[in-house]
């Protein structure tokens, strides 16, 4: 590997400074995104920054800004809920703050103009923090739908590992029973107030929450014709 | 002994930790009590119960024959799809969730796929577009089948089972000549589909929407009239409107109660605005509801079909993206061994062109890269809205992978279905939801 140095070295910094936004991955260095020798193109020296999702300004075009101006109306603290809105490939994601997770489920099912009833889908991802570092990494994620406008739009929640507690939204989408806890089966996300929140897809007695980032995938060498092939998460990978 | 631990209780016992069987919140309060002194009856219905369509488990609180509290248990089928993909290349990943809902393969692999090419930004050829319609409407009724052979075996029609799975392997049929494979075809792929039709394949269509028409009329005719089927039926396993949304039921389940809610219609894509089909929906809510807007879904896609069939025949052109960064570099072709690279390509590869080597190896055991963020896109599966959640943190490889499945979400539907009503009743329940638990559990 070459000496050479990162051009941007406050890059990083600049991307902390989105609270509750951690870049995905880790940084990809190489032309190849191998680590150690691997790397033959010559350009071993490239580096490419994580991504991490930059907020979006107004005019946000579409519905989103009807949306937003109703919801601002039916929601008189959305300034303080709002971490940032994303838009992205013609979504729209707001970040809030767990407190007023079930002030904005609220409002967006019940307020006329905004009339999200049906909610599609909770899942997690794990936005697995960089060199260790215990940032809001879990994501609770839930995507609306407005059957009665035709519209979609996503709300986020991150938590970190060591307080991963969000409130559950089961008393205003009663759907989201088995995706929360879905949810906390795989990514350990605690619901508060959640009815039941058991273990449902692993068996009751396993440990760990295996789509998190850091639990590995598993699985034993195999041999063929006197080869040794290594479980896919041991294999080379290209980043 | 119980520990504190509200989410996992256990004990602690001689050979080790043994944690409670219904993993703990409320479960005790439910199904706790005393069996030996009580009337009640805790029956446990499956997991391997011909009825409970594959291991779905359910715990059923009688007195008597009546059904006074239920619940589910599922999981038996996890397979950890969903953390394997993260481990595969995007193209790989089609492989994957083709292997979720298992009777609906095309669905899974439509969503997946149309979610990478949004990631992407990429659109796919319309030919391509207009094969993933002709296939996915060809799945929904052999899905369709499935759901009325398995239904009508669970409630004493054999002739519906064994018709409906007769028909069923017609579909598989068609679904072979194309793909090769009957199920986990793996045939619609980032960029647009594996390979183009066969030759003939029209023909073949033509001759099985002929076939499927009559056996769909005589299905309909052998059950629409016959008195068992229709008090099997009929005010069974009710829920309205309201319900399906707070429950988040979609699909059959939400037209049966009266809500016409298709994205076919209401958020159309791969051009389904431009075919003219209609929405069937009825107000009964129930079980025969159901049955009377399945029958006539299969109709409609058929209608739909038809339509696609010509506009193929009209419309050459390629059926994967001209990029070739994304699309998949080997071209197949049927040897007498069985379809494999065709000759022509590796004799490229092999003897003409390094760079055509390379660029091949790259694509294959490399990929390509998405440019990072996320996506959600949704298309109507056969059992209500199947969306997938995509995030890609810009490598060759999914970040995460979530799919929203209609069998997992409309299964939590089971016991406003059934409590209050007979035992003999859950089961009708149960099939109308037609759940298939490769999805519910991924």
């Amino acid at each position: 590997m070459s000496d050479y140095q990162d051009p941007d070295e406050n890059a990083e910094l600049r991307l902390a400074r989105h609270e509750g936004a951690l870049p995905v991955g880790q940084r990809r260095p190489g032309m190849f995104g191998v680590t150690g020798t691997g790397d033959t193109s010559g350009f071993s020296g490239l580096r490419r920054q994580p991504w991490v999702e930059l907020p979006a300004e107004r005019p946000f075009g579409g519905y989103f800004d009807e949306v937003m101006d109703a919801l601002a109306a039916a929601y008189p603290a959305l300034d303080e809920a709002l971490i940032k809105v994303v838009l992205d490939r013609g979504e729209l994601t707001l970040h809030l703050r767990r407190e007023h997770l079930l002030g904005v489920s609220q409002a967006l099912r019940d307020d006329q103009a905004l009339r999200f009833e049906l909610l599609s889908a909770v899942s997690g991802v794990d936005y697995l923090a960089r060199d260790g570092a215990d940032g809001p990494r879990l994501h609770s994620v839930y995507h609306l739908t407005s059957m009665t406008y035709r519209r979609r739009i996503r709300l986020e929640v991150s938590v970190t590992v060591l307080d991963p507690h969000v409130p559950s939204v089961t008393r205003i989408f009663p759907t989201a029973d088995w995706q929360e806890r879905e949810t906390w089966d795989m990514f350990g996300i605690v619901y508060d107030g959640h009815p039941s929140l058991t273990r449902i897809l692993m068996p009751d007695d396993w440990e760990g929450h295996p789509q998190r980032k850091d639990y590995p995938l598993g699985g034993v060498d195999v041999e063929y014709k006197g080869a040794s092939i290594p479980p896919p998460d041991q294999r080379r990978v290209y980043r | 002994m119980t520990t504190s631990d509200s989410y996992s209780p256990s004990r602690e016992t001689t050979e080790g930790r043994v944690y409670s069987v219904s993993g703990g919140g409320d479960w005790d309060s439910v199904f706790g009590g005393d069996p030996l002194h009580e009337e009640r009856l805790i029956l446990n219905m499956g997991p391997q119960h011909p009825s409970t369509h594959g291991v779905l488990r359910l715990v059923l609180e009688l007195e008597g024959e009546s059904v006074t509290d239920m619940r589910l248990v599922v999981g038996y089928l996890h397979t950890g799809i969903e953390k394997n993909a993260e481990f595969r290349t995007w193209t790989q990943g089609t492989t994957f969730v083709t292997r979720c809902d298992y009777l609906a393969p095309l669905f899974n692999e439509t969503a997946y796929c149309m979610a990478v090419e949004k990631l992407l930004g990429t659109t796919v050829p319309e030919r391509a577009e207009l094969i993933r319609v002709l296939m996915m409407e060809i799945n929904r009724i052999s899905s369709h089948w499935v759901w009325l052979a398995t239904g009508g075996m669970e409630l004493g029609a054999l002739t519906a089972m064994t018709n409906g799975f007769r028909a069923r392997e017609r579909c598989m049929d068609v679904l072979e000549l194309i793909t090769g494979l009957r199920m986990n075809h793996a045939y619609i792929r980032p960029g647009g589909v594996a390979q183009d039709l066969p030759v003939g394949a029209g023909d073949k269509i033509r001759e099985w929407i002929r076939e499927t028409d009559k056996e769909i009329a005589g299905v309909d005719k052998l059950l629409r009239g016959q008195p068992i089927w229709v008090n099997r039926l009929r005010g069974v396993g009710w829920i309205g409107v309201e319900g399906c949304l707070a429950l988040g039921l979609t699909g059959p389940m939400l037209r049966a109660a009266g809500l016409p809610w298709d994205m076919r219609k209401t958020e159309p894509y791969l051009g389904y605005q431009t075919y003219d089909f209609d929405v069937p929906t009825d107000d009964g809510g129930d079980c025969w509801s159901r049955f009377v807007v399945k029958v006539a879904e299969m109709r409609e896609s058929l209608r739909i079909i038809s339509q696609v069939l010509e506009r193929i025949e009209q419309t050459p052109g390629p059926v994967m993206i001209d990029d070739p960064k994304i699309a998949w570099p080997a071209q197949l072709s049927i040897g007498s061994d069985g379809m494999g690279n065709s000759p022509a390509y590796v004799n490229k590869i092999m003897n003409s062109s390094m760079e055509s080597l390379i660029h091949h190896f790259k694509l294959v055991t490399e990929g390509f890269r998405v440019p990072a963020g996320q996506v959600y896109v949704a298309v109507e599966s056969p059992r209500g809205e199947l969306g997938a959640h995509l995030v890609s943190d810009g490598g060759t490889r999914p970040y995460r992978v979530h799919l929203r499945e209609p069998s997992f979400i409309n299964l939590q539907a089971t016991p406003t279905l059934t409590i209050g009503g007979q035992v003999a009743d859950v089961i009708a329940s149960v099939a109308s939801l037609d759940p298939v638990m490769g999805g519910c559990d991924r």
